[in-house]
């Protein structure tokens, strides 16, 4: 079982500081982390692994210090990495992120060998669209199965999964090599080991840039894009949030009033 | 080659047009007036409610367009791209808008790539640019702390996911006329290498990504068995119930509960947190729903800086007394 784990470097959210005037984000001093919700992505591979052999290889498209997102995963234990590198590749939107990320599996593929199953995170939790991982099926010609939340097995070439929907779970049998989108539920990451560690600081990073992938010069970085962000702003959070304070009955009576004739008004209730 | 016409795509389930549907005919009617253009509502699936294809023309669609087979009964991402590629390829439409639902964020942008269109997920505005027809897709960003306007200047069609909710379904005009077109889909184009074998229904009765209520409950509820403090309250608003990770970590509630970053994002009409103190990553997956009440012991807690309505006050004395009284004015 050959699985590659497309992740993406992502400013930690909770860091993430406006610059009250021009309205862009501040990025200088925010921690950079491997995407929440491409850890279970990871966590997934390395147990698939474990079940039924084969190897982990991790990719990730980014500027030299996505090196750090890399080295992270193989800590966790996947077996090799790759990072895909180029200023020609700086402004990509999600349709060219799939593009090249497409071209850097098919790489793989070339010169080690078939790959079985890539497995992403929901989405990123930057970018939030969820688009590159249907992306990069869509551009290998194969299936990807979404919201994954639930591996049964892997037989005869088919692997059974659950999908997350929005009234329950789809079971599903998926031919192989296939994509799966994977959210929260399928797995629980596990942190770094100390030897894995020490592998990932030792270990001999490859870099691909545009040379080493076959991509068209047209169709990658921002000129490749279809998308143009023309605009970003802060959200006018215009909530002035009126407080009751309920410590007694008679303020909890206020309060729950106040609540009522607040949902009347907006004819909530 | 000339790009003309607005899209929506109708979802169906079980035969039955989704209310998502409506609401993408309130979105694409505007965009297509101020187009002067053609609103189309296109679908898959098998044995569809033909009542429900006319009401798409009574809530503002020109024409459908309806492809039917047994092989596109329920969502499989190839048969169905393949059969929108098909359309697209044959009418060349110039806007496609789409639920950002689990189907609608897997289907489309499995067809932009082939299409070679701009997709812009989860728009919570679209406008037009009038001069060049370009659409202004305006979109939430990192957990919801930017919002981004985005284009596509060169590339049609041009395509986007919608919220659900985030718009009100378009009303019914009865006598409003249109065309209902039934398709063929091709053979060759119903291959699909995924099966579906079966559904497991969750026990909710409303999904949070449907809800116009949402109901959601954090740590300060402090014991799963607790939970049921909140149910007269869950009776009197008939919503969905929510909670923030620390109440799913714990195992008081099942992952699909999960409100946040690492859940769903929900933007109901009405958003009830009790006893969360709002993190980012909870702020982000709740903060654009239009109204938000809290109620927190910790005055000082960040929920309340999202909040229209903060009540300051331990939780199991106010949600008993807020309950009746909420039953009481609905029953009136």
């Amino acid at each position: 079982m050959r699985i590659v784990v497309p992740i993406k470097q992502v400013p930690e959210t909770s860091a993430v500081k406006m610059d009250e005037a021009t309205g862009t984000m501040i990025r200088e001093g925010v921690e950079a982390i491997i995407n929440p919700l491409d850890l279970y992505a990871i966590e997934l591979a390395i147990q698939l692994r474990e079940t039924y052999g084969g190897e982990v290889v991790t990719i990730s498209m980014g500027p030299p210090k996505a090196a750090l997102a890399v080295r992270e995963a193989i800590a966790m234990g996947c077996d090799s990495a790759v990072l895909i590198s180029d200023r020609a590749f700086a402004g990509s939107d999600t349709w060219a992120t799939s593009y090249v990320l497409s071209a850097a599996i098919r790489q793989l593929a070339i010169e080690s060998g078939n790959v079985d199953l890539i497995i992403c995170g929901e989405r990123a939790t930057d970018g939030d669209t969820g688009q590159v991982g249907p992306g990069i099926a869509s551009f290998l010609n194969l299936p990807v199965a979404s919201y994954i939340s639930k591996v049964d097995e892997i037989v005869n070439g088919s692997c059974h999964v659950h999908r997350l929907v929005e009234d329950g779970y789809e079971i599903l049998q998926v031919q192989l090599p296939t994509v799966l989108t994977v959210v929260k539920e399928v797995a629980d990451p596990r942190l770094p080991t100390l030897r894995g560690k020490q592998k990932a600081k030792k270990m001999d990073l490859s870099v691909w840039g545009a040379a080493q992938l076959t991509v068209e010069a047209d169709k990658i970085g921002l000129n490749g894009s279809p998308t143009r962000v023309v605009k970003i702003f802060r959200p006018t959070v215009a909530r002035n949030c009126e407080k009751f304070f309920a410590l007694d009955e008679q303020a909890i009576h206020t309060a729950a009033d106040g609540v009522v004739e607040y949902l009347r008004a907006k004819e909530l209730i | 080659m000339e790009h003309k016409g607005i899209w929506i795509l109708a979802e169906q389930s079980a035969g039955r047009v989704q209310r998502i549907s409506h609401e993408l005919l309130t979105r694409g009617r505007d965009l297509a007036d101020k187009r002067q253009a053609e609103l189309t509502a296109i679908t898959f699936g098998h044995n569809i409610n033909n009542e429900d294809l006319q009401e798409l023309i009574e809530r503002g669609a020109d024409r459908v367009l309806a492809m039917e087979a047994p092989a596109l009964e329920h969502f499989l991402v190839e048969p169905y791209a393949s059969c929108m590629l098909y359309m697209i390829t044959r009418y060349h439409p110039e806007i496609i808008i789409a639920g950002a639902t689990s189907t609608g964020r897997t289907l489309m942008p499995y067809v932009a790539i082939k299409a070679d269109a701009g997709l812009t997920a989860d728009c919570t505005v679209l406008e037009i640019e009038e001069e060049t027809g370009n659409l202004l897709q305006t979109r939430p960003a990192i957990g919801g702390n930017i919002l981004a306007t985005i284009k596509t200047p060169r590339h049609r069609p041009q395509m986007a996911t919608v919220r659900p909710r985030s718009t009100r379904p378009a009303q019914r005009q009865a006598g409003r006329t249109g065309r209902v077109e039934h398709l063929e889909a091709p053979s060759e184009m119903l291959f699909s290498r995924i099966k579906r074998l079966g559904f497991v229904k969750s026990q909710d009765e409303h999904g949070l990504a449907d809800a116009d209520v949402v109901v959601s409950v954090g740590r300060g509820i402090k014991k799963g068995e607790n939970l049921k403090i909140i149910k007269p309250l869950l009776e009197a608003m008939e919503c969905a119930l929510g909670a923030s990770r620390e109440v799913i970590d714990r195992g008081w509630l099942s992952y699909p509960h999960q409100v946040g970053l690492s859940g769903k994002t929900v933007n109901p009409k009405l958003y009830v947190a009790i006893g969360i103190s709002g993190s980012i990553q909870h702020l982000a997956g709740m903060q654009t729903s239009e109204n938000i009440i809290a109620i927190n012991s910790d005055p000082d807690a960040q929920i309340f800086r999202v909040a229209n309505i903060g009540i300051v006050g331990n939780l199991f004395d106010v949600v008993p007394v807020l309950a009746e009284k909420i039953r009481q004015a609905r029953s009136c």
